[in-house]
């Protein structure tokens, strides 16, 4: 169970022009300015949920991990995370979680991974039966009985990516947090991953927390949706919800042969050119199926097909909604 | 400490991934501490004393030095390289794992490379205990013994200072190498050869002539005073202002989180 309540975050940043003359001057009278990194952020998260955590860069989505993560303090506000607060019980709270972060790696670098989970092992203080227990099954999952026996400096991000997300579930945490576990890998790993998160989220009821700017990600495996925003939280809701939000627009695409579409106020061509139309369907003033219709009257239709806003389309016009 | 010896282990395998940098080093450092010894040699064969201590006197206080230094080097790398392991988001992994945060510190590297200097340092201490022509009675050994230990918690509380400071500013740090790097260097010789000032502020400040000043003079029998031989003692306390600076900036680090 993760509780926010009223979390608050100011950072001090110290203001500085370019060049020499504005150096030295900071180095005597240095100005500040204060950034509002979290406002008033609360939300819960019960047990066994998956909930991604979306927000444009800068709106305050590290932060948040970094907190929940016990790494940071807030100014103010409460948070409890499985009756404790975080960086106060940093040990006992520490080990019941795992992290992930796509950028920085856990493992050392020069080693064979199986050398790093065998220390990771040690500092976790897992014992010999669930350690074995576990690693096998998460090197069987995840494919990696062949990579684990290389250096981690030698593998490919989505080799590496695969062992981080071992790693840091060998001591079985409930809460695992995943910090854009996708960025830069290519279509299988990230299908790869994707599946995985999945199983461990059905299996062994791991809260999963997913920040990413990656809508497939989202879209694959998370039923709860988290918008943040220059520090506050602007969306709590489930993906649908966000998607009938936005789905009043219906794109149709359109093969036809014969005649061109005559001029009419009923739709909308955005796009005409050479049998290919695109036309853009609103359906609170007319249905997908009425359109269908009369597209089928006035030209001969080859091949249709009804597409409705992607989500990346429905993140960005949240973004402008919100104008962050 | 079963868990320490698995970190060495790990650091020792990553270490040798690269064997010919490695031994490289290894030898560099034995060479370079050469070039200190040789100073010193020369010194004297042409003075035959520096203030009324002999050539193989200063070797033991030469040797006492470098292997406090090597000992701490090696060992407690882990501060010395602090600045980086803040801007590499190091620490923040460091805070994620259910141990504690100087224990992680240490074991974040070890610089095994550093035997080099280490062993440059016991050959140099070999060479000199026996010619030194001090009588290595019972309070003569613990003496030489406590200065080293005194020597490797002075610098382990200096590399806890350092690291301490790299909390609140990245930049502008060399200056503390003049008390690691610096006292390694003129802490070759007795540190009053340097002046009055320089042995207050070594005494008082920064507590390094309490174990390579003070019980070396009871050690070359220059004063009778019993008590000197206790004084490394008090370069343990001298690491406790230090973690006290430490652990403050670590608090503002985490309220901060830059």
């Amino acid at each position: 169970m993760i509780e926010l309540r009223n979390i608050n975050k100011t950072f001090k940043v110290a203001k500085r022009n370019a060049g020499f003359k504005e150096a030295l001057k900071s180095l005597f009278n240095r100005e500040y300015t204060y950034i509002h990194a979290l406002k008033d952020v609360s939300f819960t998260i019960g047990d066994g949920e998956m909930v991604g955590y979306i927000g444009p860069n800068g709106a305050g989505k590290s932060s948040t991990i970094k907190i929940m993560s016990g790494v940071m303090s807030p100014d103010s506000g409460e948070c409890v995370i499985n009756g404790r607060v975080p960086w106060k019980d940093r040990k006992a709270h520490v080990s019941e979680i795992g992290v992930v972060f796509g950028q920085r790696t856990q493992l050392w670098w020069d080693v064979p991974v199986a050398d790093s989970f065998d220390l990771l092992k040690d500092i976790y203080r897992i014992s010999d039966e669930d350690y074995k227990r576990t690693s096998s099954r998460l090197i069987e999952l995840l494919d990696i009985g062949e990579i684990v026996k290389t250096p981690a400096r030698q593998l490919s991000l989505g080799q590496r990516m695969r062992c981080e997300i071992a790693a840091s579930l060998l001591h079985n945490p409930k809460i695992l947090f995943l910090d854009e576990p996708t960025i830069g890998l290519d279509a299988v790993s990230k299908i790869a991953v994707r599946d995985f998160i999945k199983a461990v989220n059905r299996e062994n009821k791991t809260t999963v927390i997913l920040t990413t700017h990656d809508m497939q990600d989202i879209e694959a495996l998370t039923e709860r949706i988290l918008l943040i925003g220059k520090g506050r939280i602007l969306l709590d809701g489930t993906l649908d919800e966000l998607k009938t939000r936005n789905s009043s627009r219906k794109t149709l695409t359109v093969v036809y042969a014969g005649n061109a579409f005559p001029p009419t106020d009923k739709i909308s061509v955005v796009k005409d050119i050479g049998g290919h139309a695109e036309i853009v369907v609103d359906t609170e003033e007319i249905s997908v199926a009425q359109a269908i219709a009369y597209v089928t009257s006035v030209v001969e239709v080859k091949d249709i097909s009804v597409k409705g806003a992607s989500v990346d389309e429905t993140v960005v016009s949240l973004y402008k909604e919100f104008e962050i | 400490m079963k868990l320490y010896f698995k970190y060495i282990g790990i650091l020792l395998k990553s270490q040798m991934q690269y064997k010919a940098s490695f031994f490289m080093t290894i030898l560099g450092q034995f060479l370079v501490s050469f070039t200190a010894f040789f100073g010193i040699y020369f010194m004297f064969d042409r003075f035959n004393q520096v203030d009324g201590y002999t050539f193989s006197e200063v070797l033991i206080c030469f040797a006492a030095v470098l292997l406090s230094f090597s000992v701490a080097e090696c060992f407690f790398r882990g501060f010395d390289t602090f600045p980086k392991l803040i801007k590499s988001g190091g620490l923040d992994r460091i805070l994620l794992r259910p141990r504690g945060v100087i224990f992680q510190v240490l074991t974040s590297t070890i610089e095994f490379s550093r035997a080099g200097r280490f062993l440059q340092a016991a050959i140099t201490l070999c060479y000199a205990i026996p010619t030194c022509g001090v009588v290595w009675t019972f309070d003569k050994i613990a003496t030489l013994i406590l200065m080293i230990a005194g020597g490797i918690s002075v610098y382990l509380a200096l590399f806890v200072l350092y690291a301490g400071i790299s909390f609140f500013t990245i930049e502008g740090l060399e200056f503390m190498n003049v008390f690691t790097d610096g006292t390694r260097e003129f802490g070759k010789y007795p540190l009053s050869i340097y002046g009055k000032g320089v042995l207050g502020f070594f005494t008082y400040v920064i507590p390094v002539a309490l174990f390579q000043y003070y019980p070396f003079l009871y050690l070359v029998g220059k004063t009778e005073r019993l008590w000197y031989i206790f004084l490394p003692l008090i370069c343990a306390v001298f690491i406790l202002p230090c973690y006290a600076f430490f652990a403050f900036g670590l608090s503002r680090y985490k309220s901060t989180g830059s």
